[in-house]
């Protein structure tokens, strides 16, 4: 460990300055001589050479291993970021996308039977686990089936001729900044929803919002505190009352997956995030798929094309004259689609409600943890698969995340969401053993006993220690450059 | 089968330290009426049984390996160092790095792949990817209108059909026009804030955009150019013809075609666009020791900071396809993107001239044209390609008729050979007979 330490605190060069001109790690086959110049016309080609890398093979194997040794993932260390879903990705997962690596969206429907039935299956088994009617799978990521939803909320209200009167989006204050942000994008007005003293959306506030200016309310359930809208049916008629329409924001599936259904809760639209509550990996950052479930009246509306079965055969249907239209090329996120079909038919549905109640598990046992190694818990009740932390007054929640990493952890999530201060938001997911959750509350409690001098300074160890943010934000030097 | 960890006592011990008495118990604050709805999925599988299950799935399909078929995804050879380094578990299992001593790796990872796009881009400045080549396009188009403050974009017909509509959703959503021009010669619409071209074209041909960069700029417009990675060795950088923004599909860049994704979009603008952009930006920094180091950047773009005044919805992006990418063009180095680049077009223009030589079949693509080319065939393209399909070939990508009749794309790649070349060409003749 030390060792391994000692090395990741080496200085680790750009790929850039391991270059030697003429070195060369990837050698395709020769290619024949031409005549560009003739062939592409002169004024096409370009001056000069981009400047890329050259480098061996071996060379270009340590630099990216050297680098994913200076990386947390889940795979090495408890990962418990709120709100993102940290579980284990089985790896069965990386082994099914290979045997459908090859195909191209342009082959013949007649030679990708295997891969359409697959997204057909996976759309209807997402209508069974959301309780919706149809799906599409096309979204590219949580915020693309956002904006999707929106879209399709939008073009219903159009097909009643209500598009110009409906020009708000109802949004709680504790929702993630990707539901105001996709609402603005679609061009409606954002108007926030005080939550309550509970942590709940505060019903009667609300209430006086909501009239026939109203397009939707988008909500997450649970919510970003970890809780429940208990007043869900209730929130639900009032939307349906003045007309407007329910969005569920699935970034939080995971504590109710197959427990209670979006759509029996009332909602008309739903995205999942695959790379969370389906063990997608989460790739560093993507790439995700967002698909987005809807009851039948907005069916009409989804994007085109659609996987549909028509006898014994699958195909693409591209007939749908009230779609939306597009929202990404080709069919969405294939790779991802293939992971969450393999995820779904391993569970089953008992598997399913059994993830979920034990992710509920997780998250309720660390909090009781916590609350002994002295954190706060602002809205202390049974909560769902995440719950919302704050240190002890004086301690900094940015100063408790800096001093996790040097105990090897990666924080939670931090300062979000913001209706709390200092807040920490834990997600432990249903993968972790009772003895990680056990040793990482012990963490968190040493890391608040530790003095102020320590935890200010923290982390110590790792590949860098804390930067400087200012500077990158002030002077942002966004590339390499020759002659460093 | 699930992969959860905990044995019976572990549940009993729990259990009574958050005071529930069983699993279900956990969800009472829900309405009673809707919980734990029964759902109608098939029995959980074992591995071995879902493996098998699989192999069947797949064997219904058929692979479009080494084929011809083109429209913006090629069959390019995927070197087995790229899957080898990009998928270690460490970058698969990790996200979006917010904790940035954390992740050092990738942040690093994702500075070298901007300065790489940078490069092929002839621009200064990339961001960390997009979600693939048509929404990388869609937001780059939502930049130059946030720039130029107007609502018209003006687009040529030779932009992918597909990043076109995908447009024109992104356009509709904001109440934005979109005007598609057949040349890039035809005047521009007024008031017009955006202009796109695609280079080389939908069906192939390459341009010079100097004179249409220009004119977009004396019309007050940002010239927004949607290129091929691989293209980019040979072929004028976008910023080298007066591009404002470069958006395109990453997945020659060795990915997987995996019908149709997940691939990676990426994007490149000026240096005083930087704060228009959306999406994730990694810039060099020190730390504490004054060491080097990699963070997040600029981040009051992003949606998590700005809520609705963000510049994109954008959160997950495409980071491990966009590492693929950058894995790729690292063990190339530009030599070998050249020879890539130079192999695909010989093929491409050997492969034309065998092709032209059967009865009925003609050129429909204007040279120059680069790696790909359209045909006009005599029979229904539909039927062509499934009759190639049955003789083990995957070829001929149908063209809408928008383009003309008849119309079948084929691209080549540095994996063909000459013999490649004349299967496809005998089979073709004897289909077309």
């Amino acid at each position: 460990m030390i060792a391994e330490k000692r090395e990741t605190r080496i200085e680790s060069p750009l790929i850039f300055e391991k270059s030697v001109p003429g070195r060369r790690g990837i050698k395709p086959p020769k290619a024949p001589d031409l005549d560009l110049a003739a062939l592409l016309g002169s004024q096409n080609l370009r001056a000069q050479p981009p400047k890329l890398p050259e480098v061996d093979e071996l060379t270009l194997v340590r630099h990216y291993t050297g680098l994913s040794r200076r990386q947390m993932g889940v795979d090495t260390h408890f990962y418990p970021l709120g709100s993102c879903t940290m579980k284990y990705n089985p790896k069965v997962h990386e082994v099914a996308v290979g045997l459908f690596a090859d195909l191209h969206p342009y082959q013949a429907p007649e030679t990708a039977q295997g891969a359409l039935q697959l997204m057909y299956e996976l759309q209807q088994d997402l209508c069974e686990i959301t309780g919706m009617d149809a799906t599409t799978l096309q979204p590219a990521a949580g915020a693309q089936g956002e904006l999707t939803g929106i879209l399709i909320i939008r073009a219903y209200h159009a097909s009643r001729g209500e598009a110009e009167q409906r020009r708000v989006v109802l949004v709680p204050d504790s929702a993630h900044g990707s539901n105001p942000a996709t609402a603005s994008m679609a061009g409606y007005t954002v108007k926030e929803i005080p939550s309550g003293p509970d942590g709940e959306v505060d019903l009667e506030a609300l209430k006086a919002e909501l009239g026939p200016q109203v397009a939707a309310i988008m909500l997450t359930n649970p919510n970003t505190l970890g809780l429940f809208e208990r007043r869900i049916l209730e929130i639900a008629e009032a939307a349906h009352a003045v007309g407007a329409q329910l969005y569920y924001d699935g970034a939080n599936l995971n504590a109710v997956m197959g427990m209670a259904r979006p759509g029996d809760m009332g909602f008309d639209v739903v995205h999942l995030n695959l790379h969370k509550t389906f063990t997608v990996p989460h790739g560093g950052g993507g790439p995700g798929s967002g698909p987005v479930g809807v009851k039948e009246h907005l069916a009409p509306f989804l994007p085109a094309p659609q996987v549909v079965k028509r006898g014994e055969a699958y195909r693409l249907d591209y007939d749908l004259p009230h779609s939306i239209g597009q929202v990404k090329s080709f069919y969405g996120n294939f790779g991802a689609l293939v992971r969450a079909y393999v995820y779904i038919k391993m569970l089953g549905a008992e598997g399913i409600k059994r993830s979920a109640a034990l992710a509920v598990l997780s998250a309720n046992y660390l909090k009781e943890l916590l609350k002994v190694e002295g954190f706060r818990i602002p809205y202390d009740r049974t909560c769902m698969h995440e719950f919302v932390a704050q240190p002890p007054e004086g301690v900094r929640t940015l100063d408790v995340a800096k001093g996790l990493l040097e105990m090897g952890y990666h924080p939670p999530t931090v300062y979000f969401p913001l209706i709390v201060k200092e807040a920490l938001m834990v997600e432990p997911t249903e993968t972790e053993s009772k003895e990680t959750l056990e040793a990482f509350a012990r963490a968190m409690g040493e890391v608040i006993r530790k003095d102020k001098e320590w935890l200010e300074g923290a982390p110590y160890t790792t590949p860098v220690r804390r930067l400087d943010e200012v500077q990158a934000n002030r002077r942002p030097k966004l590339r390499w450059s020759p002659g460093e | 089968m699930d992969y959860t960890p905990h044995t019976e006592a572990d549940l009993k011990q729990m259990l009574e330290r958050v005071g529930a008495k069983d699993l279900k118990d956990l969800f009472r604050d829900l309405p009673q009426a809707i919980l734990d709805p029964p759902l109608d999925l098939e029995p959980a599988k074992t591995e071995a049984e879902l493996m098998r299950h699989l192999r069947d799935l797949a064997a219904k399909n058929q692979s479009a390996q080494a084929g011809f078929l083109g429209g913006g995804i090629r069959s390019h050879h995927i070197p087995a160092v790229v899957p080898a380094l990009a998928a270690r578990a460490e970058f698969l299992s990790a996200y979006t790095p917010y904790q940035p001593e954390a992740s050092q790796g990738l942040l690093q990872a994702i500075f070298e792949y901007q300065t790489m796009i940078s490069e092929l881009t002839g621009l200064p400045v990339a961001n960390a990817s997009m979600y693939d080549g048509s929404t990388a396009l869609a937001e780059g188009v939502l930049l130059a209108l946030r720039e130029s403050g107007r609502m018209r974009v003006a687009i040529l017909k030779g932009v992918h059909p597909e990043y076109r509509r995908v447009v024109k959703t992104y356009l509709d959503a904001i109440g934005a026009e979109l005007v598609t021009i057949a040349s890039p010669a035809d005047p521009l619409p007024p008031e017009t804030g955006a202009v796109v071209g695609q280079n080389p074209d939908f069906l192939g041909s390459v341009h010079n955009f100097t004179a249409l960069a220009q004119a977009a700029h004396a019309a007050g417009a940002l010239f927004v150019a949607v290129v091929d990675p691989i293209s980019l060795a040979l072929l004028q950088a976008p910023g080298e013809y007066g591009a404002d923004i470069a958006v395109g599909e990453g997945q020659p860049l060795g990915n997987a075609m995996a019908f149709g994704g997940p691939h990676f979009g990426f994007m490149a603008v000026r240096a005083d666009l930087v704060r228009q952009l959306p999406g994730r930006l990694v810039s060099e920094t020190t730390d504490l020791d004054g060491k080097r180091g990699y963070i997040l950047t600029l981040q009051a773009r992003e949606q998590y900071i700005r809520r609705s005044k963000a510049k994109s919805n954008i959160t997950t992006n495409a980071q491990l396809t966009a590492l693929m990418g950058a894995v790729y063009l690292a063990g190339l180095g530009p030599e070998g993107l050249k020879e890539v680049a130079t192999r695909s077009v010989a093929m491409a223009h050997a492969l034309a001239e065998k092709l032209s030589r059967i009865p009925g079949v003609e050129l429909a693509t204007p040279k120059p044209f680069f790696n790909e080319f359209a045909v006009r065939l005599p029979k229904d393209v539909l039927e062509v390609r499934a009759a190639l399909a049955r003789r083990g070939i995957a070829a001929a990508t149908p063209v809408p008729a928008e383009y003309g009749p008849n119309l079948a794309l084929l691209a080549c790649t540095e994996q063909h050979t000459e013999a490649d070349l004349d299967s496809l060409a005998e089979a073709l003749r004897e289909v077309l007979e």
